[in-house]
């Protein structure tokens, strides 16, 4: 399975290495720089790349480079998802996944690995299990143990390892009794310029921070759970009783987890609730550019549309641009020639703009197309597909937590040419009899 | 001191530059010249890490391996501080102890030497009662990669294979790929070892042990089958990653066993592929009857059906897979949505799906086609993604959707990122080649692209233009005539070479035009490129042939001018067109085809996609995604013609429980009872020094089950065939002498750990052994081998008579009497139809420890089938019941037996609990005999004697009865006893006293049972804690006793 792990980060040096069978020479990622010299953009680096005795699959975060080699045979989606698992509980543990942060932190980075993978092999990947294995660093942590003396490292097999509840740790104390659950949703749409949708899919998750004492066994059920076309859960939700009664029934991970990810069918109407109206003009022969953009709400049930946050990748050949805002501040980045437009909040009585002009490198031919336009936004407590939550009951303990349910939507948006990409994400939040 | 400063200096000086060396080597680009005082630095802070390990301070040790991980982590050598490092190795401080175990595994095996010293505190820690301890010490010792501790591998991975914690056995199931990997001559005994762990029931085991069966014996596809049904059904709850292991191997597995589900429904989508669907249908023809899906196979698709949910988007894949590869076609159709589900996830993800999908799509479009729209291409992504859906939107297209893709493609073509363009306008070029409505519409907007500023975009155009017009030439010699007069801005080789080709071969059509770009080509050729030359030279030959009279001296300055090119490929193709064309006195027979030769009419190209071969490779694998065979691929066989038989897999789990062993449990079969003792104790002669108590009574457990579990077909016949059962007996005993001959081969290869071994047994044996160990110390000088062999069968066959020592005697055995008589728990007038009956089995339970082993017997009598019949949640009284599985339907007049679990917690009181049908409840009750609380030991009767010494005063109970005459014979009265309770017969030296030893199921407490017969009186007595219990037991005795009858 996975022989050897390298970390590359954007420069392109090998800052982390770590082998689970025998060492094999970092040389084998001159392949995988070979690549990237290759691909014009980071992210064009193909996921898998053959060399003569090895093969490396590799993954991109946050800039850095996860390159695993591999010597033989394996699903590669099992060596990606393990990669991005890696990422994650990376992130988990340090809070942002970086070079300075790995770095920071390679006694445990390695401790992790360690106990991630065993010749090769998934070995602990929950977090849940890990954190009893290792402790995740804090700054209050390192005093203590400097000054008695005890270790990050747990004695005992984690309790969880053996249970049938694997994600969760036995023994969990909290004096509030909290959890929450943030319902987000992305609207991924393609509009073309007359602003009729030519697709709309709506993708949701089910984010849950679970701070309960002991061992709760909760169920949540929902107003309307036919809008969930496609389903997929967190290892802890009971399949069998989704089947027969949708109901999700969990005893959940302590901490932050992903619940349930779903997909709500392109056949829904899918109602957008921004439009966009944009007259970008070139002229031939002339080194000036018209720009012009609109925004506007559109169903949005009444609700406000905020954090509204526009960019565009202008073409190559602008030079600058110089531009007026009705509202909020704008950035335009010469290299790499990104557009960043900070709206704030859509009042619908005064809608926002943003106008003026583009000056073009002198010389260049007219460029014919359109720019892409990326759009971003919130709508508080509105799940754009309609999900409600009915409600959220626990068994099992016998005090009272304290529940909330958010519901969000988040958008980001790009023009196409001559069409709009959307994604939305909305949050919503009330409060659930207790 | 002036002398041994001066040696210091020169000592330090070496090192110096040893370590410059050193530097040197690892970092190349430090010139080697500016040694000295920095690299002097670099050895100091190595220097002062060695001081810091060997200091007493546990926080400075601590720190220099944290440093020294740092180093490891960047890649640094820190090999020299070996020694330093492995004295750690034994460190209280847990952490400590976590990073030395990282640096050994990274650097032993480049410090083999001095790696073993690190071997001993491993061994030890094998022992540790801490299961963390245990696993941790296994993983390194098997990760350090030295061959001489290969047999101490061996062992340790033997050991841990039957250790108590799954856990443990988890990291012997890695463990045994290590070894394998060290040293391939283990593969037989690894197997072995495999095998043995898949017959675990741990859900934490099965996907390590798959994975090592997977990378050690794929080919032994024989281990798989009495664990299929287990591993289907557990699957579920397997940790993800085993999940993908086991999948993949289960669908090779199953494409060996289960015949093809193909053949009946072949009608396939009518766009799929020709020569597919013609071989179904041959098939079709073949196979007339009609087609039942094994219920393994539907087993195994119905149990990875729910892992499409899973968020680990691997097991979706490889459900996936496993779906195309073993689905009838129409249920395939569910794997699509959790596909394009996939395709929400992160680019890497995206990018293995998509060509999964890829290759899909070209079978079957209709999977897909619904969701077409997933596959439109975002601005935002990567170009490898963006060339994948468009392969994946082409394979979509047919004449309904056509419109719509050809209209998306259309904004394609304008991207900025022009390998996408191109690759879009290719894609266009398949559409018209594949679906002739419209072709044409292809062809015009591929002309108007050629007025496109862009170069790639036109060069693109032109290229699949040409393509296009090879099918249809006749009516297009307008566009040949466009492509004519752009041919001066084009500058794109390939595409100045495609106008070229199509000027030559179609010049008829364009006679006056080609003739004039003939005479362009000859002001420019030495400035073009190799392609371009020739196709110019293949021009000039067409005119000539054609059109000699306007272009023959334009001809021959062209192939004057190819005669002297630099490249060898021009002068070779100018002379073959010399020699073919014109006409002289050498050339022969050939220049009169020449004609025929270069106008030829040429099949036009099949525009077809670059993933029409890749089915021949496993989906969801690496080799499916390099589309090239990737080391240790495994192919998937063809399904079998005729399905191979079906019993193999067969299991009787239900029955298991019940089923008596044979063996030792009879009495009266003294031959056997030798066997099948010394098969135990070679078992524990292979565990038990290590493993303590618990472990080897354990392994004893797993023993007797395993062999239940093999019994269990013949066991179930035995009643109506008990020749038959015999004479299966008798093989299965020749198997298992078998199996074990490689045991003792191998361990007579670990010299140290058998003398250690057989040393334990001999201090253990009491009496007559002395002798032994002396003549055994004598010849061991000599052949140590060879005698230990020998002491080896000689203490087996000796086991009989040696008596163990006190640890090893709460060994639960096999029950010596299983009552065959059933109870009613449910009649059929009260249940409505539904009867039940129960039994105890007198098994340890497989359910818990603490549950008594009840066997349930459901049978129907109404008229109509039962549904769904299952024990109600609540359990009214507060024991803890194991249920069984719900049994789904029960039809009229069939029964089914099936087994369930109750911890009694060593009281008689009754369990009740609500046996459930579809539409009623009813209430019922168990109530066991105190006799079937107790599980059968078996132990010496030194060992007897010694445990009722310390059961006196409170614990004893007796009674004197007066026997029945006919229940005198110590026959009788064994028999009469083991039927009241489930105990275990201690052999006697005294005649008239017998023993009978058991533990209560719940609290293991010790029951001691001996029946002292003074004709015509006996005296019954019962030591033990649970004075409840014993006088129950003993009235019962005593009524049994002093009844006649059987």
């Amino acid at each position: 399975m996975i022989h050897s792990l390298f970390l590359v980060n954007a420069s392109g040096d090998i800052f982390l290495e770590k082998h689970w069978k025998s060492v094999v020479s970092r040389s084998v990622c001159d392949y995988f720089f070979e690549a990237l010299e290759r691909a014009t953009e980071p992210e064009n680096v193909p996921p898998v790349i053959p060399t003569p005795h090895h093969y490396l699959i590799n993954v991109l975060r946050h800039r850095i480079y996860f390159v695993a080699v591999i010597q033989s045979e394996v699903p590669p989606l099992f060596v990606i998802e393990f990669l991005h698992r890696v990422v994650d509980t990376f992130q988990d543990y340090f809070g942002v996944c970086t070079e300075a942060a790995i770095k920071d932190n390679v006694v445990v980075v390695y401790e992790l690995l360690e106990e991630m993978l065993d010749n090769g092999f998934p070995l602990a990947t929950e977090s849940n299990i890990l954190k009893e294995l290792i402790k995740p660093p804090t700054i209050l942590r390192t005093v203590v143990n400097t000054i008695t003396g005890s270790t990050n490292v747990g004695e005992q097999l984690p309790t969880g390892q053996l249970s049938v509840v694997p994600w969760r740790r036995t023994g969990v104390k909290y004096t509030n009794n909290e959890a929450y659950f943030d319902v987000i949703e992305e609207i991924d749409a393609i509009i073309d310029k007359s602003g009729s949708t030519i697709t709309a899919e709506i993708q949701g998750v089910i984010d849950a921070c679970v701070k309960l004492t002991g061992m709760p066994d909760l169920t949540l059920s929902f107003m309307n759970p036919r809008l969930l076309d496609d389903v997929s859960f967190h290892p802890c939700v009971r399949f069998k009783r989704w089947e027969a009664e949708r109901i999700l029934s969990f005893i959940p991970p302590d901490g932050n987890f992903r619940l349930l990810s779903y997909h709500v069918s392109s056949q829904n109407l899918v109602a957008i609730p921004v439009y966009v109206k944009h007259n970008i003009s070139f002229r031939e022969g002339s080194s000036q550019g018209r720009f012009e953009l609109t925004l506007g709400p559109k169903q949005t049930m009444g609700k406000a549309v905020e954090s509204v946050l526009v960019s565009s990748q202008l073409p190559r050949g602008v030079l600058n641009a110089n531009l007026n805002p009705s509202q909020g501040t704008y950035t335009f980045d010469p290299v790499t020639k990104l557009l960043s437009w900070d709206v704030g909040k859509i009042n619908p009585q005064k809608l926002p703009s943003l106008k003026g002009s583009m000056s073009l490198q002198a010389g260049a031919s007219k460029p014919d197309e359109n720019p892409t336009i990326n759009i971003q936004f919130k709508i508080q407590q509105l799940a754009i597909s309609g999900l409600k939550v009915n409600r959220l009951d626990m068994y099992g303990e016998k005090y009272k937590p304290f529940k909330g349910i958010k519901y969000m939507t988040k958008a980001g948006k790009f023009q196409y040419f001559d069409r709009i990409h959307i994604l939305f994400k909305c949050f919503f939040y009330y409060l659930l009899p207790i | 001191m002036l002398g041994m400063s001066a040696n210091s200096v020169s000592y330090n000086e070496q090192s110096s530059v040893e370590s410059g060396v050193d530097a040197a080597q690892e970092n190349s680009s430090i010139p080697a010249s500016s040694s000295g005082g920095l690299f002097s630095a670099d050895y100091k802070k190595n220097e002062d890490l060695k001081e810091m390990l060997e200091s007493s301070k546990e926080s400075l040790k601590l720190e220099a391996m944290k440093r020294i991980v740092g180093l490891i982590a960047k890649g640094k050598n820190a090999s020299e501080l070996f020694p330093a490092v492995v004295k750690n190795v034994a460190s209280k401080n847990i952490e400590l102890k976590k990073l030395v175990y990282v640096y050994l595994v990274r650097y032993a095996e480049e410090q083999q030497d001095l790696a073993l010293l690190s071997i001993s505190t491993f061994q030890r820690a094998l022992k540790d009662p801490n299961q963390l301890i245990r696993a941790s010490a296994l993983r390194v010792l098997s990760s350090i990669r030295v061959p001489i501790i290969v047999p101490i591998m061996m062992l340790s991975i033997k050991e841990a294979s039957t250790d108590l914690s799954p856990y443990v056995r988890k990291t012997a199931a890695h463990a045994i790929q290590k070894l394998y990997s060290l040293d391939p001559d283990q593969k037989e005994h690894l197997i072995e070892v495999i095998e043995k762990l898949l017959k675990d029931k741990s859900t934490l085991v099965a996907g390590s042990v798959v994975m090592a069966f997977e990378e050690v014996c794929p080919d032994r596809i024989d281990l798989i089958h009495k664990n299929y049904r287990k591993l289907c059904n557990l699957l579920v709850d397997v940790e993800e990653w085993g999940q993908v292991v086991i999948i993949h191997m289960l669908t090779r597995y199953a494409r060996t066993q289960f015949v093809s589900p193909w053949r009946e429904d072949a009608v396939f989508d009518e766009n799929s592929e020709k020569a597919f669907y013609d071989s179904e249908e041959e098939r079709r023809v073949e196979q007339s009857k009609p087609y039942i899906m094994d219920p393994d196979h539907r087993l195994l698709l119905r149990n990875t059906k729910p892992l499409l949910q899973s968020r680990n988007t691997a097991v979706v894949m490889a459900v996936s897979q496993l779906y195309w590869h073993l689905a009838p076609t129409h249920e395939l159709s569910i794997i699509t949505k959790s596909l394009v589900r996939l395709l929400r996830s992160h680019r890497e993800v995206q990018y293995i799906v998509l060509q999964n999908i890829a290759t899909m799509s070209i079978q079957r479009k209709g999977m897909f086609e619904p969701f077409m729209k997933s596959f439109y291409v975002r601005s935002t992504d990567a170009t490898h993604i963006k060339t994948l859906k468009l392969e994946i939107l082409t394979n979509l297209a047919n004449e309904a959707n056509i419109s719509t893709i050809l209209r998306e493609f259309q904004t394609y073509v304008k991207s900025q990122d022009k390998a996408f363009a191109a690759a879009t306008i290719q894609a266009i070029g398949r559409c018209a080649t594949n679906i002739s409505e419209v072709t044409d519409t292809c062809l015009n907007g591929l002309v108007l692209l050629l007025s496109n500023r862009d170069e790639t975009v036109v060069a693109e155009s032109v290229v699949v233009i040409k393509k296009l017009l090879q099918t249809q030439p006749s009516q297009h010699s307008d566009i040949i005539k466009h492509m004519a007069k752009l041919f001066d801005n084009i500058t794109v080789s390939m595409a100045r070479a495609s106008i070229l080709w199509l000027m030559g071969e179609y010049c008829e059509h364009v006679p006056k035009i080609a003739p004039d770009v003939l005479r362009k080509m000859a002001k420019t050729f030495t400035s073009e490129e190799d392609i371009v030359k020739l196709q110019t030279v293949n021009l000039a030959a067409k005119l000539y042939l054609t059109n000699s009279k306007q272009t023959k001296l334009l001809t021959q300055y062209i192939l004057n001018l190819g005669k002297y090119d630099q490249s060898y490929d021009i002068r070779d193709r100018t002379r073959f067109i010399r020699q073919l064309i014109v006409p002289n006195e050498k050339s022969g027979a050939l220049s009169k085809y020449a004609r025929r030769i270069l106008m030829a009419p040429k099949p036009a190209p099949v525009l077809q996609s670059a993933f029409k071969d890749r089915d021949r490779f496993q989906l969801g694998t690496l080799s499916h995604s390099l589309n090239s065979q990737a080391n240790g691929y495994l192919e998937l066989s063809d399904w079998p013609a005729v399905a191979p038989d079906q019993s193999v897999r067969i299991v009787e789990v239900v029955k298991e429980a019940g089923a008596p062993v044979f063996g030792k449990s009879k009495p009266g079969k003294s031959d056997e009872k030798f066997y099948s003792d010394s098969e135990e104790e070679e078992e524990e002669e292979e565990e038990g020094s290590s493993s303590e108590d618990s472990s080897s009574s354990s392994s004893e457990e797993s023993e007797s089950e395993s062999e239940s579990e093999e019994n269990s077909d013949d066991s179930n016949k035995s009643s109506s065939s008990q020749s038959d059962s015999e004479k299966k007996k008798k093989t299965l005993k020749n198997k298992k002498l078998q199996q074990q001959k490689p045991d003792i081969l191998n361990i007579t290869y670990l010299p140290t750990q058998i003398i250690q071994k057989a040393l334990l047994l001999i201090i253990r044996t009491k009496f007559f052994l002395m002798h032994i160990v002396l003549s055994f110390s004598n010849q061991f000088v000599a052949s140590c081998r060879c005698s230990l062999l020998c002491l080896y069968v000689f203490l087996v066959c000796q086991f009989d008579t040696i008596s163990w020592d006190v640890r090893v005697s709460l060994q639960a055995s096999s029950p010596v009497f299983v009552p065959e008589t059933s109870r009613e728990l449910l009649h059929r007038m009260t249940g409505k139809g539904l009867s039940a009956q129960y039994r105890f089995t007198r098994q340890p339970c497989i359910y818990g420890n603490s549950m008594v082993s009840l066997q349930l017997t459901l049978s129907n009598s109404s008229d109509q089938a039962l549904e769904n019949i299952h024990i109600s949640e609540k359990s009214s009284t507060g024991q803890n019941i194991h249920r069984f599985n719900a049994i789904e339907r029960l039809e009229p007049q069939a029964s089914v037996t099936v087994s369930m679990g109750v911890d009694f917690n060593d009281s008689t009181q009754a369990a009740n609990f609500q046996l459930c049908t579809k539409e009623d409840e009813f209430s019922v009750s168990i109530q066991p005999a105190v006799g079937e609380l107790l599980l059968p030991i078996t132990m010496s009767e030194a060992d007897f004697t010694k445990e009722q010494s310390k059961l006196v005063g409170m614990n004893e109970s007796s009674a004197t009865i007066t026997m029945t005459p006919e229940n005198v014979s110590s026959q009788s009265v064994n028999r009469k006893v083991v039927s009241v309770a489930n105990l275990g017969v201690i052999p006697s030296s005294q005649e008239n006293i017998h023993r009978f030893a058991g533990k209560t199921v719940s609290s293991g407490c010790l029951v001691l049972v001996s029946v002292a017969l003074k004709d015509p009186d006996a005296v019954i007595t019962i030591n033990t804690e649970n004075t409840v219990m014993a006088s129950m037991l003993l009235r019962q005795f005593k009524t049994a006793l002093t009844n006649s009858g059987p």
